[in-house]
């Protein structure tokens, strides 16, 4: 909605208006950030938003962490860790490391975090990412245990990712409302300031430890929300800002070209598709007919809509996940190429020669939802369009009521297939094809522990899904990060913004 | 006088509830509150979770009247999306916003009345043509076109202007001129309206027979006059500014009220949407409220009804 008050853009404005100065802040040692969306809450299982995994990254450190390039797994506040047995994970913890509020971090602070954030009363926001912990106990002070409720072999990555540690002392007076506004954690910045959903002041930590995620560089980090992004850009024109992200692409393109800014773009773990209908759950609906489904796939021409609208660093994708996702496997993969009578004669075969008519919906990327349309009416699928807020059209999904919709999932930036494959096709609330075969794959593929066993599994899943074209996967998304020249950084494609590896020129 | 004020204020809890109720209801219609709380990575086991834990499987009306006999006493609860107790959340939120709204219209009727006087004393001069072209402009002109024009105009060429923010009085100089010009142009039109009709009136014509200075005849004698209606127009002009400077707040990244009302919407944040509209519908009913006690003072006619 923001966005499309002024599609024609700022850029071209003040492309006219000459390139303005522009100087960063470099003299104070302070980078100023924008954020879009106001954050909930500092306390990052408290909110479920990506500012809020920015600025949980910056704070707080993982037991684990994952190289976002190499995707290697190494010690962070661990230093090794071993499977005990099927459901029992033994991590030996770093020693001499202090949170930022002098509070000394040892196996108390791991029992206390993960015993906390499992128990459901405490209401963590985003439930998947810590229910899969039963508890933790403490086997010396450095060493601790945690349980789990079954077989969860994508525990290292959730450990490397969404659950951080918090000082147990601090956090159990404290609480969630308190940590939001006076955060305290291990991480290489400590939080300065907070105004609730508009201003964070960080500022390095200077006794930051021997970190996996770099030593800290720049001093000072200021972020400011910033709904509007023309805004956003007048901002960073004027000087008063060195870094957005989330920038749309024809926009990213005009400033691109003023040559003023470094524009880097970089693909996110964000997949757009289209779910139909497939076990006829909204009534009796044509997308229960294989070749109906088959139709929309081919009816859709996903190399123009990445060429034309996504742009940048997206992918044509076939999986129902992310490729880089682990047990993603691509060639397992049914493809369907560009091929609109093929389509039209698919149909015919399904007994619909002039095509019909289908409730189609959306909640985000009107521009995508409407381009995707006219691929669909161009082989006589007519579409009655409604565009949703998220939650309405998440309601109706969840009751079975969306006959086909233009969807997408980010997978919180996990790097496992069952991060996203998993939440749809295992006979859930919002889970349209209801294939026992693929249930089976995937309880298999999810709670296997030899890799081995869950790649097959998880391809044979995807085989399936994609042979009967449950979905129409099509494209992966990306964002365009604009900077002054004064800063040099190299986004990674899980889209968190790392304050560490941000430097000066 | 006093039954007057005590009818009003009547009026004004009904006004309240209703609005409260029918909000209430439209919300549930909107979306499921617990979906839009669990965020866009929730699975379904977690929006249940939710479901449960704000008591969301109520039914509606058992909500409601919770809600209601906590506001009576002040509680306004929690705000689901941030945590934070609505009532500072809606405090710290409102002082940016009436900030803005007063500077706004205090701009609007500054600009607006004088204009208007002058246009009406010579219809169809310069003076006349220039005020209806601003008005024209003002009324075609979206605020956020003419918002990022300001900015590229003060903030990024000449650089004398913040171009967003509310730390310091320079970062609200844009947004009252984008928020005021855009209530101008009812403003002006209805000031010289009101003073073209007054001034061709007979009690006109024989002040100024008597000799009455001309200043004293147009605004002791004809503004007052004129400008009944405008005080009416500026009250709900006003009430809107309050509730409804959305566009502004956004594109100025003032994090007012109007913003936080949009941005609840979308959230289901159902504490902070309720007790919005509630003081949003309260600012209604004061201006109009005070538009007519000022009203009354300006006309004696209109005390005795």
């Amino acid at each position: 909605m923001k966005r499309s008050w002024l599609t024609s853009g700022l850029a071209s404005v003040a492309l006219i208006a000459a390139a303005g100065a522009s100087w960063a802040e470099k003299a104070n040692d302070t980078l100023r950030v924008a954020f879009t969306k106001e954050l909930e809450n500092v306390d990052s299982y408290f909110n479920s938003s990506r500012e809020g995994v920015v600025l949980q990254r910056a704070v707080w450190d993982g037991l684990i962490y994952r190289d976002p390039v190499t995707n290697e797994y190494k010690g962070n506040l661990a230093t090794s860790w071993e499977w005990i047995d099927d459901t029992t994970l033994e991590l030996k913890l770093r020693e001499g490391v202090t949170f930022h509020n002098g509070e000394p971090f040892n196996a108390d602070d791991v029992v206390f975090t993960v015993n906390f954030v499992a128990k459901e009363e405490s209401g963590v926001k985003t439930q998947r990412n810590v229910n899969w912990m039963k508890s933790a106990e403490k086997v010396d002070d450095y060493t601790v245990r945690i349980l789990l409720k079954e077989k969860f072999p994508a525990a290292i990555e959730f450990l490397s990712g969404p659950v951080s540690m918090y000082p147990n002392e601090y956090y159990a007076e404290a609480g969630p409302s308190k940590m939001g506004l006076e955060p305290v954690g291990t991480g290489p910045y400590k939080v300065v300031s907070v105004t609730p959903g508009q201003h964070f002041v960080l500022e390095k930590n200077e006794n930051y430890h021997d970190s996996p995620k770099g030593q800290p560089t720049i001093t000072n980090i200021d972020i400011r929300t910033i709904p509007d992004v023309n805004t956003q850009m007048a901002e960073l024109f004027s000087g008063s800002l060195d870094l957005i992200w989330q920038v749309p692409a024809d926009q990213a393109e005009k400033l691109d070209e003023m040559g003023q800014f470094t524009v880097e773009n970089e693909s996110t773990m964000r997949v757009g598709y289209l779910s139909m209908d497939a076990a006829g759950r909204s009534g009796d609906t044509p997308f229960s007919d294989l070749k109906v489904r088959q139709a929309v796939n081919h009816a859709i021409n996903r190399k123009e809509l990445v060429d034309a609208l996504l742009k940048g660093e997206s992918q044509v994708v076939w999986t129902p996940c992310f490729p880089s996702q682990f047990g993603c496997i691509e060639e397992a993969a049914t493809t369907y190429e560009y091929d609109p009578e093929k389509a039209k004669a698919l149909l015919a075969e399904a007994g619909y020669p002039d095509g019909f008519t289908t409730e189609f919906y959306a909640y985000r990327n009107r521009e995508y939802a409407e381009a995707i349309m006219s691929y669909l009416n161009a082989v006589g699928i007519e579409a009655d369009f409604k565009f949703l807020q998220y939650s309405a059209l998440r309601d109706l999904n969840m009751k079975g009521e969306v006959p086909l919709a233009f969807l997408t999932w980010g997978s919180y930036s996990i790097n496992d297939a069952s991060a996203m494959v998993s939440q749809f096709f295992k006979h859930g609330s919002l889970d349209d094809a209801r294939d026992d075969q693929v249930l089976a794959d995937l309880n298999v593929a999810d709670s296997s522990t030899d890799p081995e066993v869950r790649i097959e599994n998880y391809a044979k899943a995807i085989d399936r899904i994609t042979s009967q074209a449950y979905w129409a996967p099509m494209f992966s998304y990306n964002t365009n990060y604009v900077f002054t020249k004064e800063v040099s950084y190299s986004p990674t494609p899980d889209e968190v913004l790392r304050f560490t590896t941000m430097t000066w020129n | 006088m006093l039954t007057f004020i005590l009818k009003r204020l009547g009026l004004a809890v009904l006004v309240a509830l209703t609005v409260s109720f029918i909000s209430f209801v439209l919300l549930f219609l909107a979306g499921d509150p617990a979906a839009a709380l669990a965020g866009e990575t929730a699975s379904g086991e977690d929006i249940e979770a939710i479901r449960r834990l704000y008591g969301f499987d109520r039914p509606m009306l058992v909500q409601y009247v919770d809600w209601l006999y906590s506001a009576v006493r002040g509680d306004f609860g929690e705000s689901y999306y941030f945590r934070l107790p609505v009532a500072s959340l809606i405090a710290e939120r409102l002082s940016v916003t009436m900030t803005l709204g007063v500077c706004g219209i205090t701009f609007a009727l500054l600009t607006a009345v004088p204009l208007g006087v002058a246009a009406a004393i010579r219809p169809n001069s310069i003076i006349d043509r220039v005020a209806l072209f601003l008005s024209v402009a003002g009324q075609a002109m979206p605020s956020f076109w003419f918002g990022l024009i300001l900015i590229v105009v003060f903030a990024i060429q000449l650089g004398w202007l913040p171009p967003s923010g509310a730390s310091s009085p320079a970062h609200f100089i844009m947004p009252t001129i984008v928020l005021g010009y855009y209530a101008m142009p009812a403003i002006m039109r209805l000031t010289r309206a009101g003073m073209l009709e007054v001034l061709s009136s007979d009690y006109i014509r024989t002040a100024r027979a008597k000799g009455a200075p001309e200043g004293r005849v147009l605004f002791r004698h004809a503004l007052r006059n004129a400008i009944i209606p405008v005080v009416s127009l500026a009250a709900v002009q006003m009430g809107f500014m309050l509730g409804g400077s959305i566009v502004v707040e956004s594109i100025f990244a003032l994090h007012g009220a109007g913003y936080l009302a949009w941005e609840s919407i979308a959230r289901n944040d159902l504490p902070t949407v309720q007790a919005l509209i509630l003081v949003f519908s309260m600012f209604y009913i004061v201006f109009t409220f005070l538009a007519d006690v000022l009203n009354a003072w300006l006309d004696p006619r209109m005390r005795s009804s």
